[in-house]
């Protein structure tokens, strides 16, 4: 694992001059910032990066709705909303910009079926569900939105193999899963998901190489083994995946010379491939690395520091459990308040939340 | 700055042009110092910096609309460029089939971003004409047949317009060409969930027979069995008649982990519907000696799934004590810690 390299590879990014690449990525720059910052402060090196100018940069792209654009003179969309609140979440410094405005412009955007569009002009798709519920939850305001709607809405894009698509009947990918589970987490209502259908279907993504593609019968790429990985973790069953050959693909993606991550071994670096690369090897337990948080893909340290601990399904107790021990259980429950309790009877059936000691059991 | 003295009817370069002469450039500005340096090519400067004028100025006119597309040709992922043409199309009443023709163009050049499609879907609701559409989008499918915008595209048009006739057809048409298109089986559901649905026997006795005929052609399809185990959830792998002989002679001829895996949910599933058509004992043993088999031999790589699924079978179908492995939770207190309970329903 190259991290001098990597780190360096990114407080480079952009300041070679005739790079058309960065050029042509303009359009989402506040992204392309989310990404360098966040692999630089789990790489420990945040302090590399120019805080001022970013913050100030942030500033000058919040419109008069409250949305923010990737960059100066773009429209403003809420993909790169989420970027910015995750920017200045990153640097404490959230009050730069109109908290209250940048809520309603989230609010603004929930459509009558509960889904989100992008922007005004109305691309719904589940990623915009995520970007809605990070954001306000980021700010502390997730009760603007209508929560049940939103939560149906996600639900619908449910389908038979137990993932989720952008829409509803959409084909299971997952980098829709990993925004689906995202929300759930957020939202509280990870229970609703068919842990073990869907842990299997993620585990599925591992190829023989140990890399993870992002549906059926198609390349494995390293982004997926952040998308992938960060919501089998938010499901409770990370360790279905052979972590050490996973391990060996995506160290394989770093290229030496230049530092950062690629799609795949020998193609060309870029910040995205950089950051999932990175997220991916910290959820897989390397210690160099400061552990991430799956929901967010944010250093722990920073949720901590906010106070939000979405939900996992690791938290929730699910045991493989007969009868005569479930009846135990219940009543011990009576006795010891404790994490919720999930109860699984047979594993294709979705879990149950019980509760905890105060409920009738 | 410009030269606004220098009009070269040769240059390409808007700055260089009199009809532009107006207009003064807006170069880009990424606040009090730039956060990096950022090198242009001259003519993605010249573009981009009109295009800030014209924003600048809300200026909706017919060399702004020129303008967009000469933005969009030098980076069609512009996202604020697509949102000013679309304003300009309705400001200036442009003609929408020109605009179509413009945008297949586009779209056949790059079909992998979301904006284009996008605007496509926008033309589409104002002309409230999907007559093109799906066969625009059979023709990228042709090209990459997995295509996720173009299926979203697809589904759009269909469910908006109730465009269902002919699709179960196209849908078989791919899997003819690559049985193993996992859009494809995707779409098979979501077409025959809006039309007959599943609940009807002879339908989805149909498409068992048609999931099993494409296994037999290509047995190591992980598509085909995703289907198949999701048209039988509702009523449960165990119950629909037949299905563990036919699934069973295939185990010679087309094995796969796939197979296997299947016939270990169909066994559980009749241990959990406690279904008398089965030998529960049987049941039993063959799904753990099947778990065992894909964890050591068949599929290794999920051999934690695989261990999974046997720990929970015992547990859950066993008489022993419960078992656990080390990366599972902690165990509930043992039945000797607890006191004597008469089981009875929770």
């Amino acid at each position: 694992l190259l991290l001098d390299e990597h780190a360096d590879y990114i407080a480079a990014y952009g300041s070679k001059k005739d790079d058309y690449e960065y050029t042509l990525s303009e359009y989402l720059r506040m992204s392309g910032i989310y990404w360098g910052l966040t692999v630089m402060d789990l790489m420990g090196q945040l302090s590399r990066m120019n805080r001022e100018e970013i913050i100030e940069f942030i500033k000058s792209c919040q419109h008069d709705c409250g949305g923010i654009s990737a960059s100066t003179g773009h429209d403003p969309h809420l993909l790169y909303t989420l970027s910015a609140v995750q920017i200045l979440s990153l640097y404490d410094s959230i009050n730069v910009i109109d908290v209250d405005k940048v809520v309603d412009y989230v609010k603004g955007l929930q459509q009558e079926d509960g889904s989100f569009a992008g922007d005004k002009w109305g691309e719904i798709d589940t990623r915009f569900s995520f970007c809605a519920v990070a954001t306000l939850s980021l700010l502390g305001k997730l009760d603007v939105i209508n929560m049940d709607k939103a939560v149906e809405f996600v639900l619908s894009c449910m389908n038979f193999d137990g993932g989720f698509g952008c829409r509803p009947g959409s084909e299971s990918h997952a980098g829709q899963i990993y925004c689906c589970t995202g929300f759930l987490s957020i939202t509280g209502q990870l229970h609703q998901v068919n842990a073990d259908l869907l842990g299997w279907w993620l585990c599925e993504r591992q190829l023989p190489s140990g890399g993870l593609n992002g549906r059926p019968e198609k390349l494995p790429d390293v982004c997926y083994s952040w998308w992938v990985l960060a919501a089998l973790k938010i499901i409770g069953r990370i360790h279905w995946i052979d972590k050490a050959k996973l391990r060996n693909f995506i160290l394989a993606c770093q290229d030496e010379e230049t530092g950062g991550f690629a799609d795949r071994p020998g193609d060309m670096v870029d910040p995205f491939h950089t950051l999932f690369g990175v997220a991916g090897l910290s959820l897989l337990g390397d210690e160099q690395i400061k552990p991430v948080n799956p929901v967010f893909c944010m250093p722990e340290d920073v949720l901590q520091r906010i106070g939000l601990q979405p939900d996992f399904t690791a938290h929730f107790v699910c045991l493989p459990i007969n009868q005569t021990h479930l009846i135990q259980l219940i009543s011990s429950l009576k006795e010891t308040p404790g994490p919720e309790m999930g109860v699984r009877k047979g594993r294709h059936t979705k879990c149950a939340v019980l509760g905890g000691a105060q409920d009738q059991g | 700055t410009s030269n606004k003295t220098r009009y070269l009817s040769h240059s390409s370069l808007f700055l260089d042009r009199k009809e532009w002469a107006d207009l003064e450039p807006v170069p880009q500005d990424d606040g009090p110092n730039p956060v990096v340096k950022i090198a242009y090519s001259e003519k993605f400067t010249d573009v981009f910096d009109m295009f800030r004028a014209l924003l600048q100025n809300d200026e909706k006119s017919e060399r702004a609309f020129a303008l967009t597309t000469e933005a969009i040709d030098l980076n069609a992922a512009n996202y604020t460029v697509w949102h000013y043409r679309r304003v300009l199309l309705q400001a200036l009443d442009k003609d929408l089939r020109e605009e179509m023709k413009y945008i297949t163009a586009i779209i056949e050049d790059q079909p992998k971003n979301y904006q284009v499609w996008h605007h496509r879907r926008m033309v589409v609701e104002w002309l409230n004409d999907p007559s093109e559409e799906l066969q625009f989008v059979a023709e990228i499918l042709s090209q990459d047949a997995k295509n996720y915008h173009a299926w979203q595209h697809r589904q759009w048009v269909m469910q908006e317009y109730k465009l269902w006739d002919g699709e179960l057809e196209y849908v078989e048409e791919l899997l003819e060409e690559d049985v193993r298109n996992n859009s494809a089986w995707n779409q098979r559901h979501f077409v025959i969930n809006h039309t007959s649905g599943y609940s009807d026997s002879s339908i989805l006795d149909r498409e068992v027979q048609y999931t099993l005929k494409q296994i037999k052609k290509a047995p190591h399809n992980e598509s085909a069995w995703n289907y198949l185990n999701g048209i039988l959830q509702d009523g449960g792998l165990s119950s629909f008649p037949g299905l563990l002989e036919q699934v069973t002679e295939l185990q010679d001829t087309c094995s796969s982990p796939y197979l296997t895996a299947f016939l270990v949910d169909l066994y559980e599933d009749a241990l959990e519907t406690n279904s008398s058509s089965y030998d529960q004992q049987e049941m039993f043993n063959k799904a753990l000696e099947l778990c065992k088999f894909l964890a050591e031999e068949k599929d290794t790589i999920r051999r934690e799934y695989w261990n999974y699924v046997s720990r929970s079978l015992q547990n859950t179908y066993g008489s022993g004590d419960p078992v656990s492995a080390s990366s599972d939770p902690p165990p509930p207190p043992s039945s000797s810690q607890l006191p004597d309970m008469e089981p009875s329903d929770p």
